[in-house]
C-alpha cells in the first residue's frame, strides 16, 4: 500500500517537473533568450559562485573550530608531537592556499561573468609568472619534504638496544601479543609449527622462547622505547594505534616493526580528558576479511615501575602449558623445566 | 608529404563509400568501426557503469550512516545478503566496498571518460577521417564489453563478487578460506580485467598512432589542442603501465590456481599450513601501484584536457600558458610512473625508499599547481559564459585544488603514518581523481553532446545538475577530512567496537543522506541526455563559437568526418578575443594571411611562409577556407 502511494507520488512528481521542463522551454523559445549568452542564468550561476564559496567558507570555518576536540585525537606518544607538529604546519600552508585559490577561482567567476560589450583581455602566456609559480611550489613543498623526512628517518631508525620489545601477531580477526620474557628476546616461530594450544607457532627448541609470554593487552611504560615486532598468519593486517600516531603491516611472510616512545599512561589520559572509560586502542587498516573492523586490543600505558612489577607477575607459556615442551630433547628439557618450576 | 597524400586518397574512396555503401543497424550501431559511433558506445556503457557503481555506493553508505536501520526492504535485490535481522552481510559490506572501487576506477573513469572522448574527439579535432585502425578501435570496445559482462556477472554469484578492496592485495585475494568473494569472484575479477587490459590498450595504441600519424595539414604539435594532448599523453601513460597489472594479476592467477608462491609465504589458514613459502605479499603491492599510480592520471588527464578546453572556448581567452599547460603534463606523466610506492609508506617496505618516493611525490605537486594557476589566470579578465560544460570545468578546478592539497599532507611519509588508509585518504582521492574526473566528463559530455548528436542539452537543467553535483560532492566528501583525522579506518563495516571511532554517527549519517541526494541528482542528468538525444533543440554548426576543427563538420558526420577535403591548419586553437579582430574567435582553419588586422608581428612573419604554402597547394583550396570563415 505505503509502496503504491510512493510510486505514485514520485510518479506526479516528476510530471509537475517535466511540465516546469516543458513550460520554462517554450518561454525561453518565445522570447528568443535561447539565443542570447548574457542571458539572467548566466548571472545567476556567477552569484551562486560567490555564495557558494561565503557560505562553504563560513560553514568550513565553523565546523573546524567548534569540532576541533573531537577530531584532533589526543597524543600519546613522543614522535606523536612531531608527526602532528607538522601535520598542523602543512595544513597552515595548504589552507591558506586553499583559500586563496578558491577564492580567486570563484571571484574571477563573479566578476568576469560575460557582457554583451566586453571583450576578454588577450593574455595568451607570461613566462615570467610561470618561472614564479613554478619555483614558489617547488620551494614551499622542499621544505615541507625536507622537515617530513627528517621526522621520517627518526621514526624509522633502527629501535634503542634497551627498547622493550612485543610481538603483535595478527590473524583473521584478532591480534596475539607476545612478550619475549626477562631476556628480551623471542623465541623463534615457524607457521607450520601453528597449533591450537601454540597459536603463535613458537618454536619451543629455541631457548629464547622458554620465558616468553602472552598478555590479553599491550602492556608498556610510559617514557621508554618499546618495539612492536609485528607479523601475521593469514593474511595482511595492519597495526594502528590511532593515539600513538602509530601504524605498520602486518605481512605473512615478512616481519615488520615500529618502535616508539609512549608519552602518557593510560590513568593520565583518563585523567586528562575526564574519561574513566578510557583506553588506548590497536585497531587494523589493512582490509583482512569480515571481521576487519573489529580487530580490537587495547594499549595499557603504565608507569615504568608497574611495568616491571607486571613483567615479573607473568608466566611463561611453558608454565602455563608443559605439554609444549614435553617433546624436547633431554638436554632443553631440563634447562625447560627450570623455567616451569620458577616459583 | 606522404599523410597528406594518404588522406587524399581516402577522401575520394569515402565518397565512393557513401553512395554504394548502406550501413545497416549492426554495422552502424553494434560493430561499428566509426570512431564517433564507437565514443557514444563508450559513452552510454560508461553511464550505465556509473550507475551501477553510484548505486552500489548508496547501498554501503546506508550502512555506514544508519548502523541500525533495517535493510529488509532491499531483500528483493541483495536477497540473502540482507541477513535475517535485516542487516547488511560483512562479507557482502566489502563487496560493495570493492566493486564500486573497481567499477568508477577503471569502467567508468578510464574506460568511460577516455574511451568517449579519446574516441570521439582525436580524429575529429586533428583532422582525420577515423583512427588509424577502425577495426582494432571496435575490437577495443568490444573487449571492453565482454569485460563489463563478466564483472557484472560477478555481482550474481552465489558468494558474490570480490571483496578485497580494489586493490585487491593478496593474501587474501589469494585464499578463498579467507574470504568468500575471493572463489569463483575473485577469479571472474581478473578475467574481466584482462580483458579490460586487452581493450585499453588496443585503444591506446590507437590513439597514440592516430595523433601522431593522421593530423592535417598544418596540424603540428605545438597548434594540438589540449586535449589532445592530454589524451595523447594518457594513452603514453596507459600503454606503459597496464601491462604490468597484467603481469600482477597474471602471477595471482598461478598463486590461486597452479600452486605458485609469487605473493604467499608462511600462511596458516582454516586450521592448516599452507605449504606456500618465499613469496612476497609486498612484491604484489609494488606491481599493483605501478599500474594504480598512474591510473590516477590516466583518469584525470583526459578530464583535465577536456577542461582546458571547455574553459578556453567559454572565457573566450586563449588558455593561459599553453606550453607551461604541456611541459606541466609531461611532466606529470614522466613522474607518475615514479611515485608509485607512496601508497605504500607502512607497507613494511624499507624506509629508505620511502624517503626517496616522498621526495618524488612531492615533486608531482609542482606541475599540477602550475595548472591550477594557469587556469585561475585563464579566467582572470576572461568573458565568462556559464554553459554546463563551463560549470563542471570551474567545479573540476576546484575538486583539483580540494583534492590536491591533501596529496602534500598523505605523500609526507611522516604524516601519512597516521592518516594513511583512514577517511582522509577516501576525501582526497574522492576529490582529486574521482570527483575532478568525474566532472570532466561531465564538463566533455555537455559540450560536446551538439556534436554527437547535432543538438542542444537544456542549459538550465544542466545549471540544476551542475549545482546539486557541485554541493553535493562537497558535502559527502568533506566531513570525510575531519573523520580522517579522527583516524576512522576505510573499508569499516561498523564503528561501534573501538571507543575512538565510536563518534560522529552524525557527520557519518550527513555524509550519506549527502551522498544519496547527489546520487538522485544525477538522474536529472539521465533525462537531460536522452530527451535531447531525440528532442533538444537543434544545434547550429558551432554552438559556442570555438576554434577547434571539430565544429567545421557537418551537424551530422558522416563516417569520415568532412563530407570534402579535410580542413587544413594556420593557427594555434586558441586564438580567442585577439585583439584588432572583429570576432572574439578565429577558427583553426582560418589562414593568418585571412586576418592581416590581428596577426601578432611574429605571425606576420608566417604569413610569408603561409602564402608559399598555399600557392603549392592550389587555389581552390584557399577559396573554401576563406569562404568558410
Amino acid at each position: 500500500m505505503y509502496g503504491l502511494l510512493i510510486s505514485i507520488g514520485v510518479l506526479l512528481l516528476i510530471l509537475v517537473i517535466w511540465m516546469v521542463y516543458r513550460i520554462q522551454t517554450l518561454i525561453s523559445v518565445a522570447k528568443g533568450s535561447d539565443k542570447k549568452i548574457a542571458t539572467t542564468s548566466n548571472k545567476v550561476n556567477a552569484i551562486l559562485f560567490m555564495v557558494f564559496l561565503i557560505g562553504a567558507g563560513v560553514l568550513m570555518f565553523w565546523y573546524s573550530f567548534k569540532e576541533f576536540d573531537n577530531y584532533q585525537l589526543p597524543i600519546a606518544s613522543e614522535h606523536g608531537i612531531v608527526t602532528d607538529r607538522l601535520f598542523w604546519i602543512t595544513t597552515a600552508v595548504t589552507g591558506f592556499i586553499f583559500i586563496l585559490t578558491h577564492i580567486l577561482l570563484f571571484w574571477f567567476s563573479y566578476h568576469y561573468q560575460y557582457k554583451e560589450n566586453k571583450r576578454a583581455a588577450y593574455y595568451p602566456d607570461n613566462n615570467k609568472l610561470e618561472v614564479i609559480w613554478t619555483l614558489v611550489p617547488a620551494v614551499v613543498l622542499t621544505v615541507l619534504v625536507v622537515s617530513g623526512w627528517k621526522a621520517w628517518s627518526d621514526i624509522t631508525s633502527p629501535a634503542p638496544e634497551n627498547a622493550h620489545v612485543v610481538e603483535i601477531m595478527g590473524y583473521q580477526f584478532a591480534w596475539d601479543i607476545r612478550y619475549p620474557g626477562a631476556d628480551n628476546q623471542l623465541g623463534d616461530y615457524d607457521y607450520r609449527l601453528t597449533t591450537a594450544t601454540n597459536s603463535r607457532g613458537i618454536d619451543f627448541t629455541d631457548k629464547n622462547s622458554f620465558d616468553d609470554f602472552a598478555s590479553q593487552t599491550v602492556v608498556i611504560p610510559k617514557g621508554e622505547p618499546v618495539l612492536f615486532k609485528i607479523r601475521a598468519r593469514d593474511v595482511l593486517h595492519s597495526v594502528f594505534a590511532p593515539h600513538m600516531r602509530l601504524k605498520m603491516d602486518a605481512v605473512p611472510g615478512m616481519p615488520t616493526r615500529f618502535w616508539f616512545v609512549p608519552n602518557k599512561t593510560t590513568a593520565e589520559m583518563r585523567q586528562e580528558l575526564g574519561d574513566e572509560e578510557f583506553d588506548f586502542e590497536i585497531a587494523c587498516t589493512e582490509v583482512c576479511g569480515n571481521g576487519h573492523f573489529s580487530m580490537r586490543k587495547v594499549i595499557e600505558v603504565v608507569e615504568p615501575e608497574e611495568y616491571r612489577k607486571w613483567m615479573a607477575e607473568q608466566e611463561p607459556f611453558i608454565k602455563r602449558n608443559p605439554e609444549l615442551v614435553a617433546d624436547l630433547p633431554a638436554e632443553l628439557k631440563e634447562l625447560a623445566d627450570i623455567y616451569i618450576n620458577e616459583e | 608529404m606522404a599523410v597528406a597524400n594518404v588522406s587524399a586518397h581516402d577522401v575520394s574512396n569515402h565518397d565512393h563509400h557513401d553512395h554504394e555503401h548502406k550501413d545497416n543497424f549492426i554495422t552502424k550501431y553494434i560493430f561499428s568501426t566509426d570512431h564517433k559511433m564507437i565514443a557514444k558506445q563508450y559513452l552510454i556503457s560508461g553511464m550505465f557503469w556509473a550507475f551501477i557503481g553510484g548505486l552500489l555506493s548508496v547501498l554501503f553508505r546506508l550502512q555506514l550512516g544508519f548502523p541500525d536501520m533495517d535493510l529488509s526492504f532491499l531483500r528483493p535485490i541483495l536477497g540473502g545478503w540482507i541477513d535475517a535481522s535485516g542487516k547488511l552481510d560483512p562479507n557482502f559490506y566489502l563487496a560493495l566496498v570493492t566493486m564500486h572501487g573497481t567499477i568508477m576506477v577503471f569502467f567508468v573513469l578510464t574506460a568511460g571518460l577516455s574511451g568517449t572522448f579519446s574516441n570521439f574527439l582525436i580524429p575529429l579535432q586533428i583532422g582525420a577521417r577515423d583512427m588509424a585502425s577502425g577495426f582494432m578501435n571496435m575490437l577495443s570496445y568490444w573487449f571492453f564489453f565482454i569485460s563489463g559482462v563478466i564483472m557484472f556477472a560477478s555481482l550474481f554469484l552465489e558468494k558474490g563478487p570480490a571483496a578485497g578492496g580494489w586493490v585487491v592485495y593478496p593474501p587474501l585475494s589469494a585464499l578463498e578460506q579467507a574470504i568468500p568473494g575471493s572463489g569463483l569472484g575473485m577469479t571472474l575479477w581478473l578475467i574481466a580485467m584482462t580483458f579490460f587490459i586487452a581493450s585499453s590498450l588496443m585503444g591506446g595504441i590507437n590513439y597514440i598512432t592516430t595523433v601522431i600519424n593522421l593530423r592535417t595539414k598544418g596540424m603540428s604539435f605545438s597548434r594540438l589542442p589540449l586535449t589532445i594532448w592530454a589524451f595523447f599523453l594518457t594513452a603514453v601513460i596507459g600503454l606503459l603501465s597496464f601491462p604490468v597489472l597484467f603481469s600482477a594479476a597474471l602471477l595471482l592467477v598461478f598463486d590461486r590456481s597452479f600452486g605458485t608462491s609469487f605473493y604467499l609465504s608462511d600462511i596458516y589458514i582454516g586450521g592448516e599450513a599452507l605449504p606456500n613459502t618465499g613469496g612476497s605479499a609486498v612484491l604484489y603491492q609494488h606491481l599493483f601501484w605501478f599500474l594504480g599510480h598512474p591510473e590516477v592520471y590516466i583518469v584525470l588527464l583526459p578530464a583535465l584536457g577536456i577542461t582546458s578546453e571547455v574553459i578556453a572556448t567559454n572565457s573566450r581567452k586563449p588558455i593561459f600558458g599553453y606550453k607551461a599547460m604541456i611541459i606541466s603534463m609531461l611532466g606529470i606523466t614522466i613522474l607518475s610512473f615514479v611515485v608509485w610506492a607512496h601508497h605504500m609508506f607502512v607497507s613494511g617496505m624499507n624506509p629508505f625508499l620511502g624517503s626517496i618516493f616522498m621526495f618524488l611525490t612531492l615533486i608531482i605537486a609542482v606541475p599540477s599547481a602550475v595548472k591550477v594557476f594557469n587556469y585561475l589566470t585563464t579566467l582572470w579578465r576572461g568573458n565568462l559564459r556559464f554553459t554546463p560544460g563551463m560549470l563542471f570545468s570551474i567545479g573540476l578546478v576546484s575538486f583539483f585544488i580540494s583534492g590536491g592539497l591533501t596529496g602534500i599532507f598523505l605523500g609526507n611519509s611522516a604524516i601519512d603514518i597516521q592518516l594513511h588508509d583512514t577517511y582522509f585518504v577516501v576525501a582526497h582521492f574522492h576529490l582529486v581523481m574521482g570527483a575532478a574526473s568525474f566532472f570532466g566528463m561531465m564538463a566533455g559530455v555537455y559540450h560536446w553532446f551538439p556534436k554527437m548528436f547535432g543538438r542542444m542539452m537544456d542549459e538550465k537543467l544542466g545549471h540544476v545538475h551542475f549545482w546539486l553535483t557541485f554541493v553535493g560532492v562537497y558535502m559527502v566528501f568533506f566531513p570525510m577530512h575531519y573523520i580522517g583525522i579522527a583516524g576512522f579506518p576505510r573499508r569499516y563495516y561498523s564503528w561501534t567496537n573501538f571507543s575512538f571511532t565510536d563518534m560522529y554517527t552524525d557527520l557519518n549519517m550527513f555524509v550519506s543522506v549527502a551522498s544519496i541526494i547527489t546520487f538522485v541528482a544525477q538522474f536529472i542528468f539521465i533525462f537531460n541526455f536522452f530527451y535531447s538525444m531525440y528532442k533538444g533543440r537543434k544545434a547550429s554548426l558551432n554552438p559556442w563559437q570555438s576554434n577547434t576543427l571539430e565544429w567545421t563538420t557537418p551537424l551530422h558526420p558522416k563516417h569520415g568526418n568532412w563530407p570534402g577535403e579535410i580542413p587544413s591548419v594556420y593557427r594555434w586553437p586558441y586564438d580567442y578575443s585577439k585583439p584588432g579582430a572583429k570576432e572574439d574567435f578565429i577558427p583553426q582553419t582560418v589562414p593568418l594571411s585571412a586576418t592581416p588586422e590581428s596577426n601578432l608581428p611574429h605571425e606576420n612573419k608566417l604569413v610569408q611562409l603561409e602564402k608559399e604554402i598555399m600557392a603549392e597547394e592550389g587555389d581552390v583550396l584557399v577559396a573554401n577556407e576563406t569562404k568558410e570563415s
